[in-house]
């Protein structure tokens, strides 16, 4: 895969749209002190290459009637193990399930589920989750609190 | 309080963040300029509390994904303050979330490489205060990935 070498122009970019990603750039370009055309170019630059992969909404789901967020972690069943292509396939169809992640350790998938609440999650559990081809061990964490951060944006970072 | 507009503007724009605001107003049947005002709102009464861009941090040479679990020794009151003030000082973490169960708190991490992988974790992460015990995933891929809820 082609990897995009930013510079520190462009991490100042992204670091200035990671605080919210609604800005034109016209407003960065103030921000930064650039002229707008300049900061166009390089957001169109960042988005072509794929940098910049899309949006991301960050809602208060419980204002949405889903006040439940849980993380599960799931290990196929050793016995009879039945295909990841059947599990995946499976999984992703359920329209409670934000997140599927094939993961190596002590689960073999990481689940996000959003629920509208406990007695939700618990049914979309026993009627969904657990009747997975294949499914095994499964350990659930209800989540508390969540916080996004812009990540490794700083031109100090060792590249 | 949220209406129905208001409802199912949030839902059309998380199950499709990325389309532009014409499209979805025709999706939640309502003009642009409803829109606008509608999504203003939402974003001053705190309904939206952000919007960010996704960043592919694999197109910037991230190779490496893990998510990290730790369990906290509770006996300190100051415990989970301090972790996550702690956990945001690393720049390698994406995302940090806190949990009711056997886990406490929840890190992405990335990285470049193995090599980067493991400064960081020696480095960063295993000086992380008040950790009793911690696991790691290694992400292999994702298979899925929405921000949408059913409908």
């Amino acid at each position: 895969m082609n990897v995009f070498a930013p510079d520190a122009t462009d991490l100042a970019i992204l670091r200035q749209l990671s605080q919210d990603a609604t800005q034109g750039a016209a407003e960065i370009g103030r921000a930064l002190g650039l002229a707008q055309p300049a900061v166009w170019r390089r957001i169109r630059r960042l988005t072509d290459a794929g940098v910049i992969a899309g949006r991301r909404v960050e809602l208060d789901h419980a204002a949405l009637g889903f006040g439940v967020t849980v993380f599960l972690g799931i290990r196929l069943a050793a016995k009879g193990r039945a295909s990841l292509d059947d599990f995946e396939r499976a999984v992703t169809a359920i329209p409670e399930v934000q997140v599927v992640q094939h993961v190596l350790g002590q689960f073999d998938y990481r689940l996000r589920i959003t629920a509208r609440d406990i007695p939700d999650f618990e049914r979309i559990l026993r009627r969904r989750i657990m009747t997975l081809p294949g499914v095994g061990q499964v350990e659930a964490n209800v989540m508390l609190s969540e916080e996004r951060r812009p990540g490794p944006l700083s031109p100090l970072t060792p590249l | 309080m949220l209406d129905d507009t208001d409802r199912r503007i949030l839902r059309h724009l998380l199950a499709e963040p990325d389309a532009p605001n014409a499209a979805l107003a025709e999706r939640a049947g309502v003009t642009t300029a409803t829109l606008w005002r509608r999504l203003d709102r939402l974003r001053q009464t705190g309904a939206i509390r952000a919007i960010r861009p996704r960043i592919d941090w694999r197109k910037l040479g991230y190779e490496v994904e893990v998510s990290l679990r730790f369990t906290l020794d509770k006996s300190n009151p100051r415990a989970f303050d301090e972790f996550t003030a702690a956990a945001r000082q690393v720049a390698e973490v994406t995302e940090i979330q806190s949990f009711l169960g056997s886990v406490d708190f929840r890190l992405s991490v990335i990285a470049r490489d193995m090599a980067h992988w493991q400064q960081i974790y020696r480095e960063k992460i295993l000086t992380l205060p008040h950790v009793a015990d911690s696991d790691a995933l290694m992400m292999v891929s994702t298979v899925k990935e929405t921000q949408g809820v059913p409908i």
